[in-house]
């Protein structure tokens, strides 16, 4: 099971996670182009200046009405991104197999980042659970979202921790961190790569077409 | 019918209190509109699968899939909504519970859905939502939601599925070219009319009928010759003391509103923008100026051209507010005496989030008035009147759900203090009427042509 984790399954979850990217920006792009007036409206100015209001936290109105989300989720995202490519950890396995290694994160501070994105998650469960608004437009799909997510930082803090089955606890951070990657492209977590777009395309019409502001 | 529905709203009125008035009363149950009852029981499932089917597949493309691939359910655009807001936070009033119950369950069931489900949509989608786009400001993402409401529409027409005053509205467009049935001898006999009236307060007060050449085409919405005449001899005289060289068109394309926008019926909708552009043309004018309508705006502005696949409008458009402002930031209409009662004013959705004009609307507002008071949240983040966007030409049947979808305007009119409402559109005008007489909130609503004419300072040689 390790071998295979650490051999045949990387490059696995690696080629559907940029292969399936790929496929998603590319058929976007030619759904665009089906949609008229996508790409016509589509202004560098006005999207990135959406794009900056949306990227800032407490920069829009709706982020100032919700400063606990607002704190949480760019926290929670922030950590999700920086931790997994940072870590002394992957860096040490990246150097091994492919010979690169860059500047890692002190391992208390890796610490630090994990648990924000071990409690960022349980946040987002219990918001689902409690605010009406969200509880309404929830089913099953958006908790097993979570759980795709927090599952190779829970298994991956254990077993950095060496709490208890340590390898048990290694090849399961290498199978659920392959099955969040392949996930990306072909769940709601494609909001990664959809984001900067729906976000431009808003702010350009917002902006371009009707002299408005989006935030 | 219908009666009975505006007898209800009618001895709703009766009590004080904004808060008790709007628990007392529950209008979630559905109200008989023969547009959704009738038209349902006609409908067949094939033609239903092969409706939506199309829709989905011929007539929406990136926007439509890339919106429901990213929406997170994250439910922050509930906070943008003045329904969802207004009934006390009740989360099926929420924006992302209105695609919830229209757009994923149509896209989950690959279209088998039935008449009853129709039904339920097309109260969503045309009576709760008023497509004001306040909701794309309030989600993270950037999704248009309003969009989606606006796809779940065209399902809902091209299987008739539409209230009924509504769909009235639409067919007028399609055979008149106007919203309200004016036949052309009586929109130029009105015309002329309205030029009297006007020459009575003004010496060589004028309405110049299909002037080719002129600078500027002035294009109003059919309510107003049907049911508000004054507002055009108004207006004749603010362009006689302006001094422009303008004209009105006596043939068809006269009228720029658009209900067919949002029925739903795009075909008729595109007939509707092209006339008024041709006219337009014909009329060899350099730019349309447009009376005080917001849907009229958003249609001829980009909703219209979205749809005929024009970027931008063929001749430039101009709304009447950006127009006041320009006259009065000039000075080439100077201001003899600021009106004196304190009054608020309505930002109207598709000219503010529609065209950025809410500075210049706050501009001709503090010119005009002596005791102008500003509304919270204002600009871009104002309430929707809830009577745009089709929702008040759903008629009678659904006035008093309507009242209730917009607590929150009321409170805010309230909190002003003022005893005058300004509202530079037609929708707006006549849903924030229903509004104030709903929650007895003891306040007038105007125009601001009508303002502006009271005040305007007029030369001695235009004096009657």
């Amino acid at each position: 099971m390790y071998e295979f984790a650490r051999g045949p399954l990387v490059w696995i979850a690696l080629l559907v996670f940029a292969g399936g990217c790929l496929y998603r920006l590319v058929w976007m792009v030619r759904a665009a182009k089906q949609d008229k007036v996508v790409i016509p409206y589509m202004s560098w100015k006005y999207g990135l200046r959406s794009l900056l209001h949306w990227i800032v936290p407490f920069a829009s109105r709706n982020m100032r009405l919700h400063p606990v989300m607002t704190v949480v989720t760019f926290v929670f995202h922030i950590c999700l991104l920086l931790t997994p490519i940072f870590l002394l950890a992957h860096n040490v396995l990246w150097q091994q197999s492919w010979g690169v290694s860059w500047w890692s994160l002190p391992s208390r501070l890796a610490d630090v980042m994990t648990v924000a994105v071990m409690a960022g998650g349980i946040f987002f469960i219990g918001r689902r659970l409690r605010l009406p608004e969200v509880r309404n437009v929830t089913d099953y799909s958006d908790y097993l979202l979570i759980a795709v997510v927090l599952a190779p930082f829970v298994t991956g803090f254990i077993a950095s921790q060496q709490w208890f089955a340590y390898r048990t606890m290694v090849i399961l951070h290498m199978w659920t961190g392959a099955l969040m990657l392949m996930a990306i492209p072909f769940t709601r977590l494609s909001h990664m790569l959809y984001f900067i777009f729906t976000r431009m395309y808003m702010g350009s019409e917002f902006g371009a077409v009707r002299n408005a502001k989006d935030w | 019918m219908v009666e009975k529905a505006g007898s209800q709203a009618a001895q709703a009125v009766a009590d004080p209190e904004i808060e008790t008035k709007a628990k007392k009363i529950r209008p979630e149950q559905m109200v008989k509109d023969p547009g959704l009852d009738e038209t349902i029981k006609r409908l067949t499932p094939e033609q239903i699968e092969s409706v939506i089917k199309r829709v989905l597949t011929k007539e929406t493309a990136a926007r439509l899939r890339v919106y429901l691939d990213t929406c997170v359910h994250c439910g922050l655009c509930a906070e943008a909504c003045h329904t969802y807001l207004s009934r006390d936070r009740d989360p099926e009033y929420s924006p992302v519970a209105k695609v919830k119950n229209t757009l994923w369950e149509i896209v989950k069931r690959k279209g088998k859905v039935d008449g009853e489900f129709l039904k339920n949509a097309s109260r969503i989608a045309f009576t709760e939502c008023a497509v004001c786009r306040r909701c794309s400001m309030y989600c993270p993402f950037g999704i248009d939601i309003a969009y989606l409401l606006i796809v779940v529409r065209r399902i809902l027409n091209l299987l008739y599925v539409v209230p009924a005053y509504l769909q009235d509205t639409t067919n007028s467009h399609a055979v008149t070219m106007n919203q309200m049935w004016v036949q052309e001898d009586e929109w130029i006999d009105t015309l002329q009319w309205q030029e009297e009236e006007a020459r009575m307060e003004m010496a060589k007060a004028r309405i110049p009928l299909d002037k080719e050449g002129a600078d500027i085409m002035y294009s109003v919405i059919a309510p107003e010759p049907k049911i508000l005449a004054q507002l055009i001899n108004y207006m004749a005289q603010i362009m006689t003391v302006a001094g422009m060289d303008w004209t009105m068109p006596a043939t068809d394309g006269w009228d720029n509103s658009n209900m067919a926008m949002y029925s739903g019926d795009f075909e008729t909708m595109g007939r509707v923008e092209r006339q008024h552009y041709e006219t337009a043309f014909r009329l060899k004018v350099k730019k349309i100026v447009m009376g005080e309508c917001g849907h009229a705006f958003r249609g001829a502005a980009y909703d219209g051209p979205k749809w005929l696949v024009w970027k931008h409008p063929p001749v430039p458009l101009i709304h009447a507010v950006e127009f006041y402002y320009d006259l009065l930031k000039t000075g080439t209409i100077k201001i003899a005496k600021k009106f004196p009662e304190p009054t608020t004013v309505q930002d109207p959705c598709n000219i503010v989030r529609g065209k950025g004009l809410g500075k210049k609307l706050r501009y001709v507002m503090n010119a005009l008035c002596e005791d102008f008071r500003d509304v919270n949240p204002r600009l871009e983040h104002n309430y929707c009147c809830m009577a745009g966007g089709g929702t008040i030409n759903c008629g009678p049947p659904w006035t008093r759900s309507r009242m209730v979808s917009n607590k929150v305007k009321a409170e805010q009119f309230k909190a002003t203090g003022a005893k005058i409402i300004v509202t530079p559109c037609h929708n707006c005008h006549s849903g924030i009427e229903q509004l104030v007489s709903f929650y007895k909130l003891g306040m007038h609503v105007k125009f601001i042509s009508e303002i502006l004419v009271e005040c305007m300072e007029v030369p001695q040689h235009l004096k009657v």
